[in-house]
């Protein structure tokens, strides 16, 4: 019987392990890039247009949240404030400050600062601010210590999985409405939690969704 | 053992001699000249005649595939109140024809039917196709084709699950274990024959490439008892699949609580009709090839009555079904199940109803009948017959339960569109594409099987064994 493969053959095996091996990290360095939050924007942190810091406002300073995002309550959206309100203090505090010009000559035009927007959720997601603060979720639980951050970036992946690691269990993540801009908050022990928790579930008839149709409408 | 007797038994009646499943006394060697020149030398005529309009309609299915995506599911018929059409016909269609082969070769093997030798390997290469065929329904009506990967369990960052309560989602496990087991089994058969095709080659590229899928094979003692181990645990695991899978895809519909699906006879009602199809489809497929390829003496007549006899069974066997579901609506007392079996055979759509009868329980009648299983131009046109039947039984089943709802201001009408026919049209041209490639590359017969059931290959026989010197 004359040889049924050619010499170049020998190496074959080889070329071909070779290959598998290169193939089969590149699947898992793309699954590792894409698969995981640095994929879903975590750490995205635009260069704003005046470099406004939450840590002094919000944390050194212990501004409310609702201060300047007064309609987080009422609104689907949390709005951004109107230079206006900045100028409510700074028409006395840093008032020739020359990081602030910008606040100062949108307070007078009244054209808006352009900032960036950080926080997003895909078009196809209906997510309502009001809803989720009214039923004791706190600030924290998406957007991070914001009091503890110079400027503003994504500290949480906001990816499905994220919004439904809460909407399965509510009674983990909810707290009194009294502690809902209160960033540093904490249970003072699990059990706090677990039972009060449940009491809060209970008592507001929190329903967190599951259906496609409550997000997706 | 030298000794002789002198005892002589008188040879038994003509009438219980068997027949051999080999005629004309071919030797081994012309077993495999045979088999193996269909895939040899020049292409014949008849072939590109064949393979030039198959392959054009499976451009067609792919153009038609490619329209639906860039457009949208909207280009079928399907809507209100028909909420499925052509494509889920079509795949139960053609997963249901894709029965016969596992039939044949898992169930058949089990129960030594020697006979099943000259046609498991067609009818396993027609079973792969056919679920290829079926497989593309399921993958693109969902639309978003990209997406197709959620079906599979896969953690992912939408928390998106598979919901495991859908008798749709056994569907896709269904069919996936369904596909690879019968392309494991027919690959396990193939190698020894591959190494034919091999030793047989005369280019390189076909020395290279026989030589690669035939793994090494000598047929030496110990490869044989590993093949023979190999295939005899898939046979195992196949003979499940058989009555499994479509189990599972009549669970599509009997899950649901709609009048005319929801009834415990679906599964095996489905299974029997398969099976039937199955062989409606192997039949269709073998007695042209039998006469092209010149393989009368392998594919026999008696193949030929076996499988009409099959056809037969299965066929009574889906009549009682009718049957029966009939009888159950009236003496189940429902209203709802009534109206429907009554709108399926004198409603609307009356004329799909009594093609599938007479092509489905009708026509197969006739092969009680020796003289009629013996016509091979009569069971080919019949074995078409069978599968037409089996395609309305699916369009019966699907659309009068759905085209008249509970409240009569739902009722409608159901009408395939242009690109629904040309789909369905095309899949045939993909079907025939495959199988004449099968034809052109691998061996269509099992060669070493066929060798293993002629008289020759009975040590006992005058010709067989190892003869020649003391033994």
């Amino acid at each position: 019987m004359s040889d049924i493969f050619p010499k170049w053959t020998n190496h074959l095996p080889l070329q071909v392990a070779v290959g598998a091996l290169l193939l089969g990290s590149a699947v898992v360095a793309g699954a590792w890039y894409y698969l995981t939050p640095a994929y879903a924007n975590v750490g995205y942190q635009p260069i704003q247009p005046v470099a406004f810091s939450h840590e002094i406002h919000a944390g050194q300073l212990g501004v409310d949240c609702r201060y300047c995002h007064s309609a987080v309550e009422k609104s689907w959206y949390s709005n951004i404030p109107s230079a206006s309100t900045c100028m409510n203090c700074h028409s006395q505090v840093l008032k020739d400050d020359p990081k602030l010009a910008l606040v100062r000559e949108s307070a007078l035009s009244g054209k808006p600062i352009p900032w960036i927007q950080v926080h997003k959720v895909p078009d196809y997601v209906y997510f309502n601010h009001s809803v989720h603060v009214n039923r004791g979720v706190s600030c924290v639980k998406c957007h991070g210590n914001v009091n503890h951050l110079d400027e503003v970036r994504q500290e949480k992946p906001l990816t499905m999985t994220f919004c439904l690691d809460c909407h399965r269990n509510p009674a983990a993540n909810i707290r009194d409405l009294d502690k809902i801009t209160d960033l540093d908050w904490k249970p003072s022990d699990p059990n706090f939690q677990k039972n009060h928790g449940k009491e809060l579930v209970k008592e507001w008839h929190v329903e967190s969704l599951q259906n496609c149709s409550a997000c997706h409408r | 053992m030298a000794e002789q007797t002198n005892l002589k038994l008188a040879p038994p009646p003509r009438s219980l001699e068997r027949i051999p499943l080999v005629q004309n006394n071919r030797s081994i060697g012309w077993i495999s000249d045979q088999i193996a020149q269909i895939a040899e030398g020049k292409t014949p005529m008849w072939w590109w005649l064949a393979f030039i309009p198959s392959i054009l309609l499976a451009t067609m299915l792919f153009v038609m595939l490619a329209y639906l995506v860039s457009t949208g599911v909207g280009v079928w018929g399907p809507g209100h109140p028909v909420m499925w059409g052509w494509a889920i016909i079509n795949f139960v269609w053609w997963i249901g024809i894709g029965h016969a082969g596992t039939l044949i070769s898992a169930i058949l093997f089990l129960l030594r039917q020697k006979w099943r030798t000259a046609v498991n390997r067609a009818a396993e290469a027609m079973t792969i196709f056919a679920v290829m065929c079926a497989g593309i329904f399921p993958v693109v009506h969902i639309g978003r084709v990209w997406f197709g990967y959620w079906l599979f369990p896969l953690p992912n960052s939408n928390s998106i699950w598979p919901q495991f309560r859908s008798p749709l989602m056994w569907d896709v496990f269904a069919v996936s274990t369904y596909f690879t087991v019968s392309a494991l089994f027919w690959y396990i058969g193939l190698v020894p024959d591959l190494a034919v095709m091999r030793d047989r080659a005369k280019t390189k590229i076909r020395k290279f490439a026989y030589g690669l899928f035939s793994l090494g094979w000598t047929g030496s003692n110990r490869h044989w008892s590993n093949y023979e181990k190999a295939y005899l645990i898939l046979a195992g695991l196949s003979t499940p699949l058989v009555l499994s899978v479509h189990s599972i895809v009549s669970l599509d519909f009997a899950v649901s609580q709609l009048p005319g699906w929801h009834t415990t006879i679906f599964p095996p009602y489905f299974v029997a009709g398969a099976v039937f199809s199955g062989f409606g489809m192997v039949l269709t497929l073998l007695i042209p090839l039998r006469t092209i390829c010149k393989l009368e003496d392998v594919i026999t007549m008696r193949h030929i009555d076996l499988m009409c006899k099959v056809t037969l069974a299965t066929g009574s066997i889906v009549g009682y079904a009718y049957g029966m579901e009939f009888f159950i609506a009236w003496y189940g007392g429902n209203p709802f199940e009534r109206t429907i079996f009554m709108n399926r055979a004198f409603g609307t759509f009356w004329w799909g109803y009594w093609t599938m009868i007479a092509c489905n329980v009708v026509f197969p009648q006739l092969f009680w009948i020796k003289k009629f299983r013996h016509n091979l131009l009569l069971v080919w046109i019949l074995s078409i017959f069978v599968n037409i039947g089996m395609w309305f039984e699916r369009f019966e089943i699907v659309v009068t339960s759905l085209y008249r709802d509970f409240i009569p201001a739902n009722w409608g009408y159901f009408r395939p569109t242009w690109v629904d026919i040309a789909t369905y049209m095309g899949t045939f041209g993909l079907f025939f594409t495959l199988f004449l490639l099968f034809l052109r590359f691998l061996p269509v017969i099992a060669i070493s099987e066929v060798k293993g059931v002629t008289p020759q290959a009975d040590p006992h026989h005058p010709l067989g064994g190892a003869k020649g010197g003391h033994h």
